[in-house]
């Protein structure tokens, strides 16, 4: 491959790194504002019930206290998909439902004044779980949403979006199959991403009509979209990004904790700062959705698919933000990897009174999958089938398609993952572990191992609209404008980079503007592995749209058609002709050149990730223990080095492949309290734990923008899970199908511990 | 201190209290109460430095201990601000983020400097918790084993796995003292 470029693919440090390892580097809570007050929630202790009767007086009352809101204070505004759920509303659907809102001069004040709301509830019976809520005849959470299913569809992604999966014959191709298994298998740990940095906004509303919101959002842009619709159409929204402090997903769900510090900067006429603490991030902010599947599955004794049937269960909690979204793209991503030519897949979008699930890193299709794999793998053990070659051979290659989330089919236009494949399995070992199905790798006394292997691919990379400027000005600088808040993967550096390699003038000439949508174009977001492909593309066409206006101006002064022009560090050249040149400089200094960039959506490319564990079990205490961990896929070109592989280790938090060895979301199944919101209860895995992991990254020129490259951030964590089931299932020697396998879960496999039993005798 | 209320509105200190504490080398002294420019008997080390003191660059993330996010070093020690009361400060010197820089030329500290050569981070909340934990620990320690990097690590979380870097980063250092 030839590698000309002065800047990407090379190690080069991240343009806030220096902001970051110093302190200096400014995430929302470390904005300061003049006059802030501080926002808190009071948040319902029932999982569902009707308020009765609020008195606020004697929270109005306590000096410092600026204001006070519930239910009755509001306008009107409703988030959601479709847009049913009030900021706040006289029902409460779960433990943790914001039933008032303070604004006070101190955090503790504010707090002081939320004990002093009283609230008379009616509490109403709740379902807190999908079988409760789809039973016959079950309280609804909404009204308006009988049976407690969500209508499906999003409008976001067209009138057709994606609602499940038709296609050929299935009952021909159950009868064309070799081998059928069948079964329910589920995803429903609800595990939170949890990001380290909490959830929150600052809010300044000047009258009577406008707002700036500063949030923890990495995609400020379509906040302000999102809140305009919220807030009836009639505010007019700025929206500003900062650092953030993670997201993996989640900080696009921010609408809430936005609307909170507005209504209470609007009753205040001051800048009011909510952020959520570390227990309200836990309980009453984004949690995965939870994921059962009913299906059947045919395949011929060769590895081939002919048959997907069944029904996907979707629980969001209380409410759906994106989870039409994520069940479209979910299906969408099944087909990438299970090329099939029979399909009948439906779902439903179940409401719950517990905690609302929602957009997470792996969005919908990491649910789906690690329900999908542990079904496939009974089928492949009947027809005793390697699974890393039946992974490999249904992924999709060139000349196949799937539906994606607008319902239109796509022809595959990329290449073939299955190199990257086949040296990730070859890095890992994948042919001398691979023992057979309930087959341990290795026992050693009490301590086994087994591997398993999980498979993800997203036509996300392309997904929805990207625009920038670039602007040139006349001493060889140039400036991006663009709505992306940095939240970690270290993509703006990135679009630095591209910009520079297009512009050919070094990195330190070339600035960024702040995300804020006053001052940049419309831009998604960073979400959906789309950072590389969409938003680079559009940042691309800018720089090369701003180069051929330069051009334009500067031919007639060269005496050359612009086609003939090139440029390297402030100088423009005919090509050819070394002495024919102007600097930028001749631009003179009351003239910028503007260039317009916008990306289209294109789903015919996706990315792939393949993830091989080798997991331990030691069969005396239960305990799983990741012994390796390999990822294999390939991107393209890489931008950046040392940032993929930072993403790529990313595999293994952020609600990834520990949500099959410890992670998970505990609920009281009688009263729908969280039982440990909190980060001492909620594990996360620490420095002492880390497996051996090692990355494959391959660059084959993939047909995407200039630098043929496409990003696979996002779904690192993906292929795991279910690869981790797999693996203890072959270590024990009997299958495991629920997540995550516990100690627990593990010894009452072995038979040594009955979990069932309770009471005692004398 | 066994009169003090602390009831914020009957709050009425028999005397004038002060706590005075060193923070990157420059001391502060402050009265005890609950004006702004006060310390509160309620406020945390992470509330004062960065409320306070305006040092932002000490994260908090959990606020109960569990993270590492808020660490800075008090008297050699890697602490945690969060779980620190500011008024038992009284008399202590402290090393926050901002402190490491080299006071005359600013130039970095070679774990920062590290940290940024091995992109040691990902959204760079935790990052400033980590650092100064490595600092502490090569302070104490200036050849210290990979698995006891490990162990003195083990108090900071980072959801975007940054681990790996970490170690490589530390290392480095490590190594550049041999």
């Amino acid at each position: 491959m030839d590698d000309t470029y002065r800047y990407i693919g090379k190690p080069i440090p991240r343009r806030d790194a220096a902001a970051i390892v110093t302190g200096a580097a400014v995430f929302l809570d470390d904005l300061r504002f003049d006059n802030l007050l501080h926002g808190k929630v009071l948040r319902s202790p029932h999982a569902h019930a009707r308020i009765n009767r609020i008195d606020k007086s004697k929270a109005e009352a306590l000096p410092g206290v600026k204001a006070v809101l519930t239910w009755e204070d509001i306008p009107d505004w409703r988030g959601g998909t479709p847009r049913t759920v009030r900021v706040l509303d006289e029902k409460v659907r779960y433990v943790g439902d914001a039933t008032a809102l303070v604004a006070a001069t101190t955090p503790e004040i504010a707090e002081e004044a939320l004990d002093l709301i009283e609230v008379d509830y009616k509490v109403l019976p709740a379902v807190i779980d999908m079988d409760s809520a789809l039973k016959p005849g079950a309280p609804l959470v909404y009204d308006e949403f009988p049976g407690n299913i969500v209508p499906g569809g999003t409008i976001i992604y067209g009138p057709n979006c994606l609602k499940g999966v038709e296609r050929g014959d299935v009952a021909k191709g159950f009868a064309e199959a070799d081998v059928i298994t069948e079964g329910t298998f589920g995803y429903e740990n609800i595990p939170n991403a949890l990001p380290p940095e909490s959830v929150g906004a600052v809010a300044q509303w000047e009258e009577p009509d406008k707002v700036t919101v500063w949030a923890t959002s990495q995609a400020p842009y379509m906040d302000k979209v999102t809140l305009f619709h919220v807030f009836n159409r009639q505010v007019e929204i700025r929206s500003i990004g900062n650092h953030v402090g993670g997201s993996f997903g989640t900080k696009i769900m921010c609408w809430q904790v936005q609307a909170y510090a507005v209504l209470l900067s609007r009753a205040t006429g001051r800048p009011v700062k909510v952020v959520f603490t570390k227990e309200e991030h836990l309980a009453a902010f984004t949690l995965r959705v939870a994921s059962r599947l009913q299906a059947k599955v045919g395949i011929k004794n060769d590895g081939t698919l002919t048959a997907i049937q069944g029904t996907w269960y979707v629980d969001t909690g209380y409410y759906s933000f994106t989870t039409q979204a994520q069940v479209a793209v979910g299906s969408g991503e099944l087909m990438i990897m299970a090329q099939c030519p029979n399909w009948d897949l439906k779902n439903f979008i179940v409401t719950t009174n517990r905690n609302a699930s929602g957009s997470t890193r792996g969005f919908g299709g990491q649910e789906l999958k690690s329900s999908f794999i542990p079904l496939l793998s009974l089928a492949m053990e009947k027809a005793d089938l390697d699974p890393f070659e039946v992974l490999k051979k249904n992924f999709v290659k060139p000349g196949g398609g799937y539906f994606w989330r607008d319902g239109e089919w796509y022809d595959y236009r990329g290449i073939d993952y299955s190199k990257a494949m086949d040296t990730g399995a070859e890095r890992f070992g994948w042919k001398e572990k691979w023992k057979g199905w309930l087959k341990p790798t290795s026992v050693d006394g009490p301590k086994r191992t087994g591997i398993g292997v999980g498979v993800h691919g997203n036509a996300d990379i392309g997904e929805d609209a990207a625009e920038a400027y670039v602007q040139i000005d006349y001493n060889g600088t140039a400036t991006i404008f663009l709505c992306v808040a940095e939240h970690g993967t270290g993509q703006k550096s990135n679009y630095v980079r591209m910009a520079a390699e297009v512009l050919q003038i070094p990195l330190d000439r070339i600035a960024m503007s702040p995300a804020d949508s006053l001052v940049t174009p419309f831009e998604f977001g960073p979400v959906g592995s789309r950072g590389t492909y969409a938003i680079g593309s559009a940042v691309i066409n800018a720089a090369e749209d701003a180069k051929q206006k330069l051009f334009d101006l500067f031919a007639p002064k060269l005496g050359a058609d612009p086609e003939d022009l090139e440029t390297a560090d402030g100088v423009v050249t005919v090509k050819g002709h070394p002495e024919k040149s102007l600097k930028w400089r001749a631009l003179g200094n009351d003239r910028t050149v503007l260039g317009y960039g916008r990306f289209e959506s294109d789903f015919t490319l996706c990315n792939c990730m393949m993830s091989f564990v080798e997991a331990g079990v030691d069969t005396e205490t239960g305990k799983v223990s990741l012994e390796s961990v390999v990822l294999a896929t390939d991107v393209g070109r890489i931008i950046d080095p040392l940032g993929i592989e930072g993403q790529l280790n990313g595999c293994i938090g952020s609600a990834g492949i520990d949500t099959a060895v410890f992670e998970e979301t505990i609920l009281n199944p009688s009263s729908g309290h969280m039982l440990n919101p909190n980060l001492i209860d909620y594990k996360w895995r620490t420095f002492e734990e880390l497996p051996p992991i090692e990355h494959v990254v391959l660059e084959t020129p993939i047909p995407s923008h200039r630098f043929n490259a496409v990003g696979v951030g996002e779904i690192s964590t993906a292929p795991g899970p279910s690869a981790v089931l797999m693996a203890v299932s072959n270590a024990v020697g009997t299958w495991f199908h629920e997540y995550p396998v516990t100690p627990q879960k593990v010894l009452k496999a072995l038979g040594k511990i009955d979990t069932e039993r309770r009471g005692g005798s004398r | 201190m066994t009169d003090i209320q602390t009831d914020r509105n009957t709050f009425t200190p028999p005397e004038v209290l002060t706590v005075g504490f060193t923070v990157n080398g420059q001391y502060h002294r402050f009265n005890v109460g609950t004006e702004a420019h006060e310390i509160s008997p309620t406020h945390t080390l992470s509330w004062t430095l960065r409320e306070t003191l305006g040092l932002t660059g000490t994260k908090v993330s959990c606020d109960q201990g569990a993270c590492g996010c808020c660490t800075v070093i008090m008297d050699g020690k890697a602490v945690l601000s969060c779980k620190i009361l500011t008024i038992e400060c009284d008399g202590k010197t402290i090393t926050t983020i901002e402190g490491l820089k080299e006071r005359t030329s600013g130039a970095l500290d070679p774990i920062q400097q590290a940290f940024i050569d091995h992109n040691a981070f990902q959204c760079g909340y935790c990052t400033p918790g980590m650092i100064m934990t490595t600092k502490a620990l090569l302070d104490e320690k200036s050849h210290p084993t990979e698995q006891e990097i490990k162990e003195a690590l083990s108090g900071n979380f980072c959801r975007c796995i940054s681990h790996y870097q970490v170690i490589t980063a530390v290392l480095s250092v490590v190594e550049s003292r041999k």
